[in-house]
């Protein structure tokens, strides 16, 4: 068995992370569409699924099961080569640019020493651009493919905005590589880490020993909004404006085909919120300074009011299911803060994961909050603004960035 | 057989097929899609080599935005299938024996000049994105900067094109 291990131990590994990785970030898909609809819901006083399991908790399950069951029928004149290609390239390229992401710091267990996330690799944002520079066809072909103008017009939309935004996405980003001097987004995330005070050290805030007051806030501005329209989500979701286009690049695709680009999309939403975090909000790392150990217990303090609360909130729903499961999600949560509270060993294994996981779901919650605030762009508003606004402006900020650093460097 | 070769073999074969299919395919965004394989097998090559920024850039600058915009033309002109015609009597008479011994010349430089070539550096202790922005920003700063002035100009030139009716 150890022999095996050592001379596989890599693959083995690998394989296991990436069963995984594919299974958590499938789950947190179908829970986003749920938070998503729970979200906008309440900002329109609604209150979003309800019916379907407690607080419509398995909305998501009878929306995959639905997906499955469904007819697929086959528009006639369809290219058939592009019209299936599209969605399998779609969620392939989606999942794909998980790989590189670092989700905490280097783990060992039991004696091994791995990376968290699947692959480690020297230039692992580029690698990261380089897959999402791909991930257009998939829309582009689904357009072009469906033999239908409403969706023709949605790839070419989408295809146009993506080549505008692409630019901004990317000088947006220089900022934070000349102040990292890597394409390492685990040594980008490293290096944030030498700030005075904890969070200062982070790239949005920039107050970090080496370079005093070198903010990426305008490059984090960009960058967002960049990839907002990338992932071609509100106010940049021209590419699927359902008043105008019916669904855009997608109409003509049901049941399961039609789930491949959902799901592709939403695990877009949630590469990018990695990215942002791990770019300009310090990544895995804690907002309190390393010395600062009884902050460790966050977590902890975090989870017990919160299953107490689901717990007691629970007993008194309306249905005999949900006092049942609502109450057992409660005892789960606070016995789980209690069980680090016990046990450091893992507490100290999932500080890293934990920051990360609060981080990313602010960026999503963002995400949504932005969905259900703001109105779609016209389509010329949306070129002026990449063009005009977006990318002077991180051109600027790549000017300004490298100037500080020859600044601090010569003084 | 070692990994290395394999995944050489698999990847130049996908070249190779991407570029027959690029020619033998009769609708142009088949065409495009093959062109992409293409792009992306040698990206795969660059990076069997250890030349990994060279392949992340083939694959965002030509797999992602050249094949992107050709792509995007294709769709935009709504060009049909490609008619095809009885083939001119040039191809058969002049341009096969060309493409032959064209083939033969480059096979007989391949096998002429096997064993000389440099053995690419595999080795993860290098970092070649360093050493390459290095050169490029001091060896070879002047045709670096050069290029970029003329793709300043191209692009001007291109806003000037498209604006001259108004």
């Amino acid at each position: 068995m150890n022999a095996i291990f050592a001379q596989y131990g890599f693959l083995i590994v690998a394989t296991v992370k990436i069963i995984l990785l594919v299974l958590i970030v499938l789950t947190a898909d179908a829970y986003l569409t749920w938070l998503e609809r729970k979200v906008i819901g309440h900002i329109q006083a609604r209150w979003g699924p309800y019916r379907v399991g407690p607080h419509g908790l398995l909305q998501p399950l009878a929306d995959g099961i639905k997906f499955i069951l469904k007819e697929d029928p086959l528009p006639e004149g369809v290219d058939k080569k592009a019209y299936f290609f599209a969605p399998f390239l779609t969620l392939m390229l989606a999942l794909t640019s998980l790989a590189v992401i670092p989700f905490g710091p280097d783990i060992t267990v039991f004696g091994y020493r791995t990376n968290f996330g699947i692959a480690d690799i020297n230039i692992s944002l580029l690698a990261l651009f380089a897959i999402t520079a791909l991930s257009v066809y998939g829309i582009a072909l689904a357009g072009w493919g469906s033999n239908n103008k409403y969706s023709l017009l949605g790839g070419l939309r989408s295809s146009a905005q993506m080549i505008s935004y692409e630019l901004a996405m990317t000088l947006s980003v220089v900022g934070v590589l000349l102040i990292a001097g890597t394409l390492s987004l685990k040594e980008i995330v490293e290096q944030q880490a030498n700030g005075n005070l904890g969070l200062l050290g982070w790239n949005i805030i920039g107050f970090s020993k080496d370079h005093a007051g070198l903010t990426q806030i305008i490059g984090c501005f960009c960058f967002f909004m960049a990839a907002i329209a990338e992932t071609n989500r509100v106010p940049f979701d021209l590419p699927e404006a359902e008043s105008e286009l019916v669904a855009g690049y997608h109409t003509e695709y049901a049941s399961m085909k039609f789930a491949m680009f959902f799901i592709g999309e939403y695990t877009a939403m949630i590469t990018v919120s990695c990215l942002s975090t791990i770019l300009f909000f310090g990544g895995w790392l804690s907002p309190f300074p390393a010395s600062w150990t009884l902050t460790h217990y966050v977590p902890s303090v975090i989870l017990v009011p919160l299953g107490l609360w689901v717990f007691f909130d629970g007993i008194r729903y309306e249905t005999i299911f949900g006092r049942i499961v609502l109450p057992g999600i409660g005892s789960v949560l606070t016995l789980l803060g209690l069980g680090l509270f016990a046990a450091p060993a893992i507490n100290e294994l999932i500080q890293g994961p934990f920051w990360f996981f609060v981080k990313v779901f602010a960026v999503l919650f963002f995400y949504i909050w932005m969905r259900g605030t703001l109105p779609r762009f016209r389509y010329d508003q949306l070129m002026d603004f990449g063009w005009k606004i977006l990318l002077p402006v991180s051109i600027a900020n790549v000017v300004l960035t490298s100037a500080f650093i020859l600044w601090r460097m010569q003084g | 057989m070692s990994a290395a070769l394999l995944i050489f073999f698999v990847l130049a074969g996908l070249a190779v097929l991407g570029a027959v299919a690029l020619i033998l395919q009769s609708h142009p965004i088949h065409s495009a899609l093959s062109l992409i394989l293409v792009m992306l097998s040698l990206a795969g090559l660059y990076l069997l080599m250890g030349a990994e920024f060279v392949a992340a850039v083939q694959i965002i600058v030509y797999g992602g935005a050249v094949m992107v915009l050709f792509v995007f033309v294709i769709m935009l002109l709504n060009a049909g299938e490609e008619e095809r015609t009885n083939f001119s009597k040039l191809a058969t008479f002049a341009g096969v024996p060309l493409a032959l011994a064209l083939g033969g010349v480059i096979a007989a430089a391949i096998a002429r000049s096997s064993g000389h070539l440099p053995a690419p550096a595999a080795n993860g202790a290098l970092t070649p994105t360093r050493e390459l922005s290095k050169l490029l920003f001091s060896e070879f700063v002047y045709p670096f900067e050069l290029t970029s002035f003329l793709i300043l100009v191209a692009i001007i030139g291109a806003i000037v094109l498209a604006q001259r009716e108004n």
